[in-house]
């Protein structure tokens, strides 16, 4: 007997076949639970990001003594060239930061993007016209210098939040918002095909009214695109928080991040280039395992594209 | 046998060295010297004539022009062309701190009130263009760089405060009156006299300034002088380009029987602007550059780069900068309105720590007072002591208590975000404060608006709770005066771009210094400076962190090479030659 299957069940099965997809998929989630559980684990084997062990480095040659970046059973990543901070726990305290403002910037990017791509496409005419060119005005902001500026000017506190809470919300807001228009062209381009089809026309005719149509009918069938490129937009947003923590506008110091960590290697790249390895690494591993289970995504949702 | 001859030959240089530069013969060839020698000797010590110096700067002057400059290697520089009232002595270790005479004939006769002081100067010395320098020619450049700040922008005006200025002098280029400055006399071409309003025992420290050198009104246009300086030094400009760089040749109008101090022995200098700081560092290392201008030292990468190298280190000297870093506890900020939380932060930070944080050794010494030991008057003492200055959880608790937060606060560090190692430093205070439960949360603000917008500025550190404050000094002349006058007297207190961070403003710290300055005894001046020393540490809202020191490095070609602790630890100009 043949079973009917869903169009989840189909996808889940094609990607189930494919193993890079599934690969970077598992890295995904193993990366997911670090981010949630750093704390915790920080905890339980008594990782402390801050701690300073300065008699493991040598002040003057910029770098930790013996080899490999003072790799040892007590601190398997190294220590830190200036203070002898553990480089793991540090990674893993980076963890939650580049991934809470990675998610928060998508979610940020594509809640506006669904909303206003939804209607320029469903709606046309004028309302189409005034967002595609509000769509333009963003995609032409000088976007990394609006968020240098507005990172430096508002680090002293505001909206009653300040210190670590502000410049993650800063962070989210500013990848977020102006970000959004990638994702509002994309949903108004599918937007505008389903709109003809069939089942649109037959529940306009049964008298169905605007936000109906467009949230019952239209946003879950666009719900494979919208994923899949959120998907594609995690990895695009760690970096960029990693960018900004490297141009000095992103997390403060102490606060541990990747990005932050890349900065101060800089400095000391000659002399313990070990350290720049490793936050590195971690960036180039998130980014690799996200786009490869992205990509993988969006061949089971919709293989045509392939 | 020949190693002995080479030492012994090495011994007479050195003890030639401490009187004038004159170790003929070694010359020319590379005598590397060993690591630190300069500081206290001539190294490559040559009589030698010729040879070009190439000098390098990773940005700029902020003006060539000795009446339009505030930098310290610039005042340095510039007495290769510009000759001032007095100067320092271009000697090895502490004699290069002397203050000795230049276009004039002695050091200044003082009143016995110190408010008038008169200079003789040198007859026979000239202009590049054969004018004879008269008294007028040094009033004019006294006056056109302190009384046209739109004109003259960059340099200090410390003349424009000690004169006596009653008629509101509004500067030469406003102001077209034959007589000028009332306060500044010229009773004849050699002779200058300056009334102060109040007494003032350093004043031959200000006759060091390059804005002491004379300048020719009618050969003076303003901001564009700098394009035309016409030298009174044993060297002119043969060409400067704006950001680029300049060259400088011999002028035959300078007459050595007119100058005891200069021994101008190069026959060139070319200099370069805009240069990265890594080529200067590598030029420097592979003897392609005989210095780097800025005298600041190598960077961070390169000095890791020379420390593991025992040939690369014996070319470097590990100079006193003249400067001290601190972090300021503003009085008005609670809980730094009580002593006693005060205390609890001198005794909880970790100066060691901090050290090690910001480069090491290298960079400098932990700190116990706020006048580094290159300054006049510095005196040592540890008023906060901690085992391995590595900090005293329990004595800072105890003053934690005794201020009534056993349980330790919360409060704001600042410190300016493109100078990494002071940012590398509050990051090292946070986590030792951290461990007395003084929770500590950094700002960091661009260091051009350190001082105009932030930590410079009281409304904002008392609206913003910034009880802490990294900060820099260095003296604009090497006294205790002129160390702490701009960042412990109550009169350095201003609305915005003020250097007295702690907001000090006791009337015993004022009167000391009041009247230290008004003393014409050296010696219970230099002691006086000591003493305000251990007044400010007894207030407890000054914490010294580091002795500032600079990895300067000098390479095989560079002759006559000495550290001068007159310009912030640099080495110098004056002497310095080159055989290549």
């Amino acid at each position: 007997m043949i079973e009917g299957r869903s169009l989840g069940q189909i996808a889940w099965s094609r990607l189930k076949r494919d193993k890079v997809a599934m690969a970077g998929g598992v890295v995904v989630i193993l990366l997911v639970l670090l981010a949630i559980l750093a704390k915790p684990i920080e905890m339980v084997f008594n990782l402390d990001p801050n701690a300073f062990h300065q008699n493991l480095v040598d002040p003057e040659l910029l770098a930790p003594k013996g080899g490999w970046g003072g790799m040892s059973w007590a601190h398997p990543l190294g220590v830190d060239p200036k203070f002898g901070r553990d480089i793991l726990a540090r990674i893993i305290e980076g963890s939650w930061i580049s991934m809470l403002v990675a998610t928060g910037a998508t979610v940020l990017s594509n809640v506006i993007g669904t909303v206003l791509g939804i209607i320029a496409g469903y709606y046309g005419g004028w309302v189409d016209a005034l967002i595609s060119r509000l769509m333009d005005v963003f995609l032409a902001f000088p976007l990394l210098l609006f968020a240098i500026s507005i990172s430096a000017s508002l680090q002293d506190g505001a909206f009653g939040l300040s210190g670590l809470p502000l410049r993650i919300c800063v962070l989210i807001f500013v990848i977020g918002f102006f970000n959004w228009p990638y994702m509002g062209r994309i949903v108004r381009g599918q937007t505008l095909s389903l709109r003809e089809r069939e089942f649109v026309e037959a529940a306009r005719g049964m008298g169905a009214r605007g936000p109906f149509i467009l949230f019952r009918e239209l946003l879950p069938n666009l719900v494979a695109p919208i994923l899949v490129y959120s998907t594609l937009l995690i990895p695009t947003n760690i970096l960029f928080e990693a960018a900004l923590s490297f141009l000095g506008v992103g997390i403060a110091p102490p606060q541990a991040s990747w990005g932050g960590m890349l900065t101060s290697a800089v400095d000391v790249y000659q002399s313990d280039p070990q350290y720049m390895f490793v936050p590195g690494l971690a960036i180039f591993v998130t980014v690799l395992a996200f786009n490869l289970f992205g990509d993988g995504l969006r061949d089971a949702l919709d293989p045509r594209s392939k | 046998m020949n190693t002995r001859k080479v030492t012994s030959a090495l011994a007479l240089c050195l003890a030639m060295a401490l009187g004038v530069s004159a170790c003929g013969g070694s010359g020319g060839s590379s005598s590397s010297g060993k690591k630190d020698q300069a500081l206290t000797s001539i190294v490559n010590a040559s009589t030698k004539k010729g040879g070009t110096v190439t000098a390098d700067h990773s940005s700029g002057p902020d003006s060539l022009d000795p009446g339009n400059t505030y930098y310290g290697w610039v005042q340095d520089f510039s007495r290769l062309y510009a000759r001032t009232l007095l100067t320092f002595k271009p000697a090895a270790g502490k004699a290069g701190l002397t203050v000795v005479p230049d276009l004039a004939t002695g050091l200044g006769t003082a009143s016995p009130d110190a408010k008038t002081w008169t200079y003789h100067l040198r007859t026979g010395v000239k202009f590049q263009d054969g004018t004879p320098v008269t008294s007028k020619d040094v009033k004019y450049a006294i006056e056109r760089s302190n009384f046209a700040p739109d004109v003259m922008s960059n340099g200090p005006v410390y003349f424009k405060s000690y004169l006596a200025d009653d008629t509101k002098y509004q500067g030469p280029y406003k102001d077209k009156s034959a007589n000028g400055l009332a306060s500044i006399e010229t009773p004849d071409a050699q002779t200058i006299v300056f009334h102060l309003a109040k007494p003032f025992a350093d004043f031959d420290y200000l006759a060091t300034f390059s804005q002491t050198a004379p300048v020719e009104q009618s050969k003076d246009t303003g901001a564009t002088y700098v394009q035309h300086i016409q030298s009174t030094g044993p060297y002119k400009f043969a060409s400067y380009s704006e950001g680029k760089g300049a060259t400088l040749v011999r002028n035959p109008e300078w007459n050595k029987a007119t100058d005891p101090i200069r021994t101008a022995l190069p026959d060139k200098y070319v200099l370069k602007f805009n240069i990265n700081q890594r080529t200067i560092d590598n030029d420097l290392l592979s003897n392609n550059l005989t210095v780097d201008l800025q005298g600041t030292g190598v960077e961070a990468e390169t000095q890791s780069k020379i420390l593991g190298n025992k040939s690369r280190l014996d070319h470097t000297d590990d100079a006193i900068a003249g400067a001290t870093s601190y972090m300021a506890l503003n009085l008005h900020v609670a809980p730094f309105d009580n002593v006693n939380c005060r205390k609890a932060v001198q005794y909880a930070v970790d100066k060691k720590s901090v050290v090690d944080a910001e480069g090491g050794a290298v960079k400098g010494d932990v700190a116990s007072t706020l006048l580094p030991p290159s300054v006049n008057g510095y005196t040592k003492f540890d008023d906060y002591p901690t085992a391995g200055n590595a900090g005293d959880v329990t004595k800072a608790k105890a003053a934690l208590a005794a201020c009534g937060k056993p349980n330790g606060f919360t409060t704001t560090l600042t410190a300016r975000s493109d100078r990494q190692p002071e940012v590398d430093g509050a990051t090292a205070i946070q986590a030792a404060l951290k461990k007395v439960g003084i929770t500590v949360n950094i700002k960091t603000f661009p260091s051009d608006k350190y001082f105009s917008n932030y930590a410079g500025v009281p409304d904002y550190v008392h609206s913003h709770d910034v009880g802490m404050m990294m900060m820099a000094w260095g003296a604009d002349w090497p006294t205790g005066y002129g160390f702490l006058d701009q960042i412990v007297d109550g009169s350095a207190i201003k609305p915005s771009g003020g250097n007295n961070l702690m907001e000090l403003n006791d009337p015993q710290i004022n009167q000391a210094l009041a009247s230290a300055i008004s003393n014409t005894d050296a010696a219970a001046r230099t002691k006086a400076w000591g003493d305000i020393d251990k007044m400010v540490m007894a207030n407890a809202s000054v914490v010294p962190l580091i002795y500032r020191k600079n990895l300067l490095y000098r390479p095989d070609s560079a002759t006559n090479v000495t550290v001068t602790q007159a310009y912030l630890g640099m080495y110098d100009f004056l002497l310095m030659g080159s055989s290549k």
